[in-house]
């Protein structure tokens, strides 16, 4: 770790480890714990990653994080109506988790006992030193849930973990293991109504032969910083299917970091970026085909509006032994703005030779003859406008093939385009 | 009903004059043909009177009941009448058709200050004008005009029309790409729509579809000029003897 004195420190580091000093007594954990979050703030301490580290390259956190605001005690977060009628909520507010629901068949505990009891200490572990969102919040982690769901035990409803905030900091862990054969549909809600930091972090580990739709919804204001990152274990024939929607945040990056550990494992990111306003957002992904006969798609569509900056980074490595490996990504933007942005990279790292991979990436405006082809049936400029683009992203959702789901969705994409079209 | 005025355009992006000064009146209750040579114009005219950004009007007019339209967008063209069939029926992915449906006869509703139709109305008069059209509905569920056939595209066109009961109906060749027993079942759909408020302009390059569809009026459309106007035994005079002749008479 490079030695910096703290005057080299910017404002928001300086924020970030004075919290850090303040909240320390309060947060929860064991010595191991408490070691790991030592270790972690060092590398806050050694200064948020610049455009020069290549992970971050189109989103330079230092530049970019301006303001840290302080933690906020006074504040109360509500839990939100789940996304789907009938869901289980595991609610996070304010970096607290809510009541504990019934949950039939599955092991549930705030991750607060398990930082008190040590056991989630290995878990605290950045990975790797560009990990600025691993380190930030092992630091600062307060809350959030584990949940065990038992090989064989399916739950009949869908789950939905909610990170609430109110205002000030937060940072949350979800930590869900999902046994053998089992089915489940998981919906992450990250949201709130002021102006704040947050971090949260989701570490999944899916069995084999599990088949597992899970989806990020991102709705923050248009004044939160919002650090996400989304890490999974594949394993033998498991499916993944991780939905990703960004609608809101001032300064937004997801990360997905997944790997295919067991052969016959298939993942498929599909991700829509609603982006408007003078916002950044990023979704970086990281993919280790690291054993054979494992597959991917990645589908990304970005909306562009306003001054907005999008970035999508997708590496996909193709590690030796992982021969009959099947990957395409695609990332198309239609950008509505001659102020937007979009930056696209793929990167493929191959390493083995029997493979199949592909990738690709379009930006575009929006089709002029379709426009007129729809205002000639009497539709006025705005709403045919609003068709045709939310005609460019339906088919992520529609992918999802849950028809609740879908309509939910959809739903969430209507009310951006109101709002924000 | 429709005025057009001494009208020139041209193409917006390279300036190149296809109407020149061209003028043709059509009154309520009347049903035009216009026919005439491959890239004569006769597209390029009911773009322009569907109000295409791709084409600039330099001069003249067009009047719509009296007024004129050049300033209106084509929704709001839309919504006061004016509904074109397309010669090329656009595929719009991700549009699903039915909801295109709805969201098109609720605009116009709205421009005219009417209430919304309920779904059950909606789907009542989507269902009653494809079954008339003999149209599948299993085929609206798809995007608007995506991997539709020819004939299916030109069939859907009408289906808009008829839902839509425009005042003024242009049809751009409506007729090619259309089986025998489409073109009947097409043909009895505009028949039925004639009415004495209300105008019909087919363009076609057939006097077969002017047989179903029996025209008031016949007028040659060469280098974007109207050069001769008459009635249907024009058109049969076409047909037999081609645009040699009337093209030299009017030179
Ligand atoms: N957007 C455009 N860009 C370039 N050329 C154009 C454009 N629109 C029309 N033209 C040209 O203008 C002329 C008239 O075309 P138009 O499509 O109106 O002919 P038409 O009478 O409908 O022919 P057809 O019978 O083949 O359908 C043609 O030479 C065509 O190539
Ligand atoms: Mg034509």
């Amino acid at each position: 770790m490079d030695v910096r004195t703290q005057t080299q420190n910017t404002p928001a580091e300086l924020a970030l480890i004075g919290a850090f000093d303040e909240r320390l007594s309060e947060l929860p954990g064991d010595g191991n714990v408490m070691l790991k979050r030592d270790a972690a703030i060092e590398a806050i301490k050694a200064g948020l990653p610049t455009r020069r580290v290549e992970a971050w390259h189109y989103t330079d956190l230092r530049r970019l994080l301006a303001k840290v605001p302080a933690y906020d005690d006074n504040v109360r977060a509500e839990p939100l109506k789940p996304l789907l009628e009938g869901a289980s909520v595991l609610a996070v507010l304010n970096g607290v988790a809510g009541k504990t629901p019934a949950l039939e068949g599955v092991s549930l505990q705030p991750i607060a006992e398990k930082l008190i009891d040590g056991s989630y200490a290995p878990a605290l572990e950045p990975q790797g030193n560009d990990d600025a969102i691993g380190a930030l919040n092992a630091a600062l982690v307060s809350d959030g849930w584990f949940l065990d769901i038992p090989d064989g035990v399916s739950p009949d409803r869908p789950i939905e973990l909610q990170n609430v905030q109110a205002g000030g900091q937060v940072h949350t862990r979800f930590a869900v293991k999902i046994g053998t054969g089992v089915t489940a549909t998981i919906i992450e809600r990250q949201a709130g109504s002021a102006e704040a930091l947050v971090s949260s972090v989701d570490n999944v580990v899916v069995g084999d032969g599990a088949d597992v739709t899970w989806v990020i919804l991102q709705e923050q204001p248009e004044t939160v910083t919002h650090l996400g990152q989304f890490n999974a274990w594949l394993g033998k024939n498991a499916r993944l299917t991780l939905f990703v929607m960004n609608a809101g945040g001032k300064l937004v990056r997801q990360e997905v970091r997944v790997v295919t550990k067991g052969q016959g494992a298939h993942f498929d990111l599909r991700g829509v970026n609603l982006l408007a306003g003078d916002t950044h957002t990023d979704v970086t992904m990281v993919l280790d085909h690291a054993v054979p006969h494992t597959g991917s798609r990645e589908l990304v569509r970005n909306v562009v509006t306003g001054k907005a900056a999008g970035v999508f980074q997708g590496r996909i490595n193709v590690h030796q032994p992982a021969q009959k490996t099947d990957a395409k990504m695609a990332c198309n933007t239609l950008l509505l703005s001659d102020e937007g942005e979009f930056s696209t990279k793929p990167e493929l790292e191959i390493f083995a030779d029997d493979v199949v991979c592909g990738h690709g990436a379009t930006v575009t405006e929006i089709d002029h003859d379709h426009l007129f082809y729809l205002m000639a049936r009497g539709i006025d400029e705005k709403t045919a406008r609003g068709l045709l683009v939310k005609a460019f992203v339906a088919e992520v959702i529609e992918g999802l093939e849950q028809e609740p789901l879908i309509e939910a969705l959809e739903e969430k994409l209507d009310h951006w385009f109101a709002t924000h079209g | 009903m429709l005025e057009i005025k001494n009208l020139h355009a041209r193409i917006a992006e390279d300036g190149t004059e296809i109407i020149r000064g061209l003028n043709l009146t059509v009154n309520a209750g009347e049903v035009a043909a216009i026919m005439g040579p491959n890239g004569s114009g006769k597209s390029t005219l009911s773009y322009i009177l569907a109000g295409r950004e791709d084409y600039e009007v330099t001069e003249g007019d067009i009047l719509f009941n009296g007024e004129s339209i050049l300033e209106m967008d084509p929704a709001e063209r839309a919504s006061s009448g004016i509904f074109l069939a397309f010669q090329y029926p656009m595929e719009i992915p991700g549009v699903a058709t039915m909801e295109f449906l709805k969201v098109a006869m609720n605009a116009q509703r709205k421009a005219r200050g009417e209430e919304p139709l309920t779904v059950p109305e909606f789907l009542k008069r989507v269902k009653d004008v494809s079954a008339t059209l003999q149209m599948d509905m299993n085929m609206l569920k798809r995007p608007l005009n995506v991997g539709f056939s020819g004939g299916e595209k030109k069939r859907a066109e009408i289906l808009q029309m008829k839902l839509l009961q425009p005042k003024l109906c242009v049809m751009d060749e409506t007729d090619s790409g259309l089986d025998i027993d489409a073109l009947k079942i097409v043909a009895d759909g505009v028949n039925a729509l004639r009415s004495p408020d209300r105008a019909i302009v087919v363009i076609t390059h057939y006097q077969r579809l002017l047989e179903h569809i029996v025209p008031d009026t016949v007028h040659v459309l060469y280098r974007g000029q109207i050069i001769k106007s008459g009635d249907k035994d024009l058109a049969a005079d076409l047909e037999t003897n081609g645009y040699a002749g009337v093209i030299g008479e009017a030179a």
